[in-house]
């Protein structure tokens, strides 16, 4: 991969799919360094310096911005270092992508949320932005340094994996942040009730492991929604999975409210029974659903009640996978199947391309204020060449991901990730 | 009853600013002004209060009140007893009636307050013969300090009403904030409370104040800039990240101070954590910081408020 200035470049003879401004329409694109200069639709020559690239009729949309990604550097760099995530996003059209704090040591003052951005410029891949720590050490008690996190770079806040469950400290993180108008997201899940291993119910009795009932993710939303009518804070849920949790933000945002959520793909595509002969790659946080709240999870996608579509990668090494489902790690990697499993969305006649396509672009940049995720004069060049007809099936053995722990693996999909540019440069293929 | 002394202030006790009116402020502040000037005179002792008791009565730690009160009943002539009682967790409400009981047999004729509970001030007054002067009551109340406060920016300024005020900080803990919020929008002036989210309390619009999370917008064109103290132990914890993010946003320095007005006045109720809620180079300005002003205009509010209400109390005693 060269870091030299790519200079004019022509996608030609694309389906321009820009969510942002609804254009689907056949064209090109030209890039010239960094920056997109013109979204052409219709019959485009090309000048004749470009360099020229032919889509063949392939979907040119803005690159993917992945808001929930979990890194490992620092501190455990051998389920996933930078540059590893770095390749994995790119080969799935990611082209940004914003990292919870829950690194070790975590990303709760400047100098960790510096040294992250500094690894990441240094793997040149995808553009990697971070979300700061919520509370000192995401142990819940002590507010940590939002203002000067987000001067440090910090795109929003939150405690990654873990709930902020103490009401009062909840309450004061909302009010503070919304001192300087900063996004708090919330692991919507009420700890005490969350001690089991997979979703509560019939399942899980017959198979003989604790529940978590889908009430530690209701219990946890609605009391977060009265705090955010209470301090006027905006806050953001992640990856809900259940029904209510759709009708709960539905009726929050209805009433005014600053909310926002997002979901992952495991929540739309899967159901419990995907836990059956105790498959840890399934073992995900919160855990995967019963069938009636996958199909409103898919309802909330349909009418925008969700706003967006994360990965949750969270890599986990075959140590923490191997082991009886109880005692197995929660979490999969996700980076790779984002959009092909989204794509699911579009072929299944659920949404169209462009409404896929905006819940992984331009809704994720515009929650966290990025400039990012849409086909625009002037703005990047972040793009993503696709052919979302491709046949094909997930093979985690040859994931660029370090960690392989996809419940995707084997599945047949539909679509595929032809080139990825990021800055005007293509970074995936790595030799395209 | 006889004609009460100060017709303009007929109240027996000071239990707060809230409930005032216009022109018993301005009383108890000309009255006061006579004392400023007195006190800056060889001439400091007179005999106005000569026979009378005052009682210090402090369940808080507060040696420069204290001392403000005690300087101001001697220079009236008055017999002065500190006490200091440490204050109960427990059955705080019982204690202060029994306290109050036992002090009231020894016929004080004005005993000045402080207490960490809100309320407590008023508790008290209900329960005893002689005048009640509220030092300080929780986040309640602290209207002498409200009083020195207007009487150091009239002298500045020369009036109250029609002035911006800025008052920054922990204004959710500060019962200088909510006295100096009900004095000045009583007298006028335009009030502003400026802080992060988490120590504006609830509701205080309603107090007739505008509300600001950033400091810059708080400050432009104000003509105070009224600090408030915060307290250390609460920097920690939960309300705020740090010190040194609470300064970068909310301590007053010269580069914030410059969005007021060019002769605007800093104020501060003391005691001051540079570093923290200000800048030691702003508040040792001579120009512009009036702090120890606020201290010296301290005494002299206090001898207007204690010879006042000694004076009603010899007018009610007499009736």
């Amino acid at each position: 991969m060269s870091l030299r200035s790519p200079g004019r470049v022509a996608y030609v003879n694309a389906r321009l799919l820009d969510p942002a401004s609804g254009l689907d329409q056949t064209g090109a694109l030209l890039a010239d360094g960094e920056h997109i200069v013109e979204v052409h639709p219709g019959a485009f020559t090309a000048p004749e310096d470009a360099e020229i690239i032919d889509c063949q009729g392939a979907c040119l949309a803005p690159g993917l911005v992945d808001m929930r990604v979990q890194l490992r550097e620092p501190g455990e760099e051998h389920k996933e270092s930078m540059r590893s995530a770095g390749q994995a996003a790119v080969a799935g059209g990611i082209t940004s992508m914003v990292c919870l704090p829950n690194t070790n040591p975590p990303m709760d003052d400047e100098a960790t949320l510096e040294f992250v951005a500094r690894r990441a410029r240094l793997a040149g891949l995808a553009k990697v932005y971070c979300y700061g720590a919520c509370t000192k050490g995401l142990r819940g008690e002590d507010l940590a340094e939002l203002g000067i996190m987000a001067e440090a770079g910090a795109l929003a806040f939150t405690d990654g994996v873990k709930a902020i469950a103490n009401a009062q400290m909840m309450r004061r993180v909302l009010a503070y942040a919304a001192t300087f108008d900063l996004l708090v997201m919330q692991h919507p899940e009420e700890p005490t009730l969350a001690g089991g291993v997979m979703n509560a119910g019939d399942l899980a009795t017959r198979m003989g492991l604790s529940g978590i009932p889908r009430e530690a993710e209701i219990i946890l939303l609605e009391r977060d929604l009265r705090l955010v009518a209470m301090t006027g804070g905006r806050y953001h849920a992640a990856h809900i999975s259940t029904g209510e949790s759709v009708a709960l933000i539905r009726r929050a945002k209805d009433q005014g409210l600053r909310v926002s959520c997002d979901t992952a793909p495991f929540y739309f595509a899967l159901n419990e029974l995907a836990v059956g002969d105790y498959r840890t790659f399934a073992k995900l946080s919160p855990p995967l659903r019963g069938e009636s709240d996958r199909r409103a999870i898919i309802e909330g996608l349909k009418d925008g009640v969700i706003d967006a579509i994360a990965s949750d990668h969270s890599p986990q090494d075959q140590d923490t996978k191997r082991l009886p489902f109880a005692q197995a790690a929660f979490g999969a990697v996700g980076l790779e199947t984002l959009l092909s499993i989204s794509l699911e969305l579009h072929h299944n006649g659920h949404l169209s391309l462009l409404e896929v396509l905006k819940r992984l672009t331009v809704a994720p940049a515009g929650l966290l204020g990025l400039d990012a995720g849409r086909l625009r004069p002037g703005g990047k060049a972040d793009l993503l060449v696709f052919d979302p007809y491709r046949a094909g099936k997930v093979d985690a053995t040859r994931f660029l991901s370090k960690s392989k722990n996809s419940p995707f693996d084997d599945r047949p999909v539909q679509g595929r990730v032809l080139r990825t540019v990021v800055d005007g440069r293509t970074v995936f293929p790595a030799n395209g | 009853m006889s004609a009460i002394l100060f017709p303009e202030y007929t109240h027996r006790h000071l239990l707060g600013i809230e409930g005032l009116v216009p022109v018993e402020v301005t009383a108890l502040l000309d009255r006061a002004e006579i004392y400023a000037n007195r006190n800056r005179s060889a001439n400091k002792v007179s005999d106005e209060m000569r026979g009378r008791t005052v009682i210090n009565l402090f369940f808080e730690n507060s040696t420069r009140t204290r001392t403000s009160f005690e300087l101001a009943a001697r220079r009236l002539g008055a017999d002065v007893i500190n006490m200091q009682v440490g204050s109960s967790s427990v059955a705080k409400g019982e204690t202060l009636i029994d306290t109050a009981v036992t002090l009231n047999a020894m016929h004080p004729d004005v005993l000045v307050v402080r207490h960490a509970e809100s309320g407590a001030a008023a508790l008290l007054a209900q329960k005893v013969n002689c005048a009640v002067i509220n030092a300080g009551d929780g986040a309640h109340e602290h209207p002498t300090q409200a009083l020195l406060d207007a009487l150091t920016i009239r002298r500045r300024k020369g009036r109250l009403g029609g002035l911006d005020v800025a008052i920054c900080g922990d204004v959710l803990h500060s019962r200088v904030a909510r006295s100096n919020i009900h004095l000045l929008t009583l007298m006028g002036a335009r009030v502003r409370v400026v802080g992060p989210r988490p120590l504006i309390p609830s509701g205080i619009g309603e107090l007739g104040v505008d509300i600001f999370h950033d400091m810059r917008e708080g400050l432009r064109g104000v003509d105070i800039v009224m600090m408030l103290r915060i307290q250390m132990e609460r920097m920690q914890g939960n309300f705020i990240p740090s010190v040194r993010e609470y300064f970068r946003y909310f301590g007053l320095d010269r580069e914030k101070l410059a969005l007021a007005k060019p002769d605007a006045l800093i104020m501060h109720p003391g005691p001051m954590n540079r570093g923290v809620e200000i800048d030691s180079d702003v508040a040792d300005d001579f120009e512009r910081s009036v702090i120890r002003e606020q201290v010296e205009m301290g005494v002299a509010v206090r001898m207007a408020v204690l010879e006042v209400l000694s004076g009603n109390l010899a007018s009610m005693e007499t009736a």
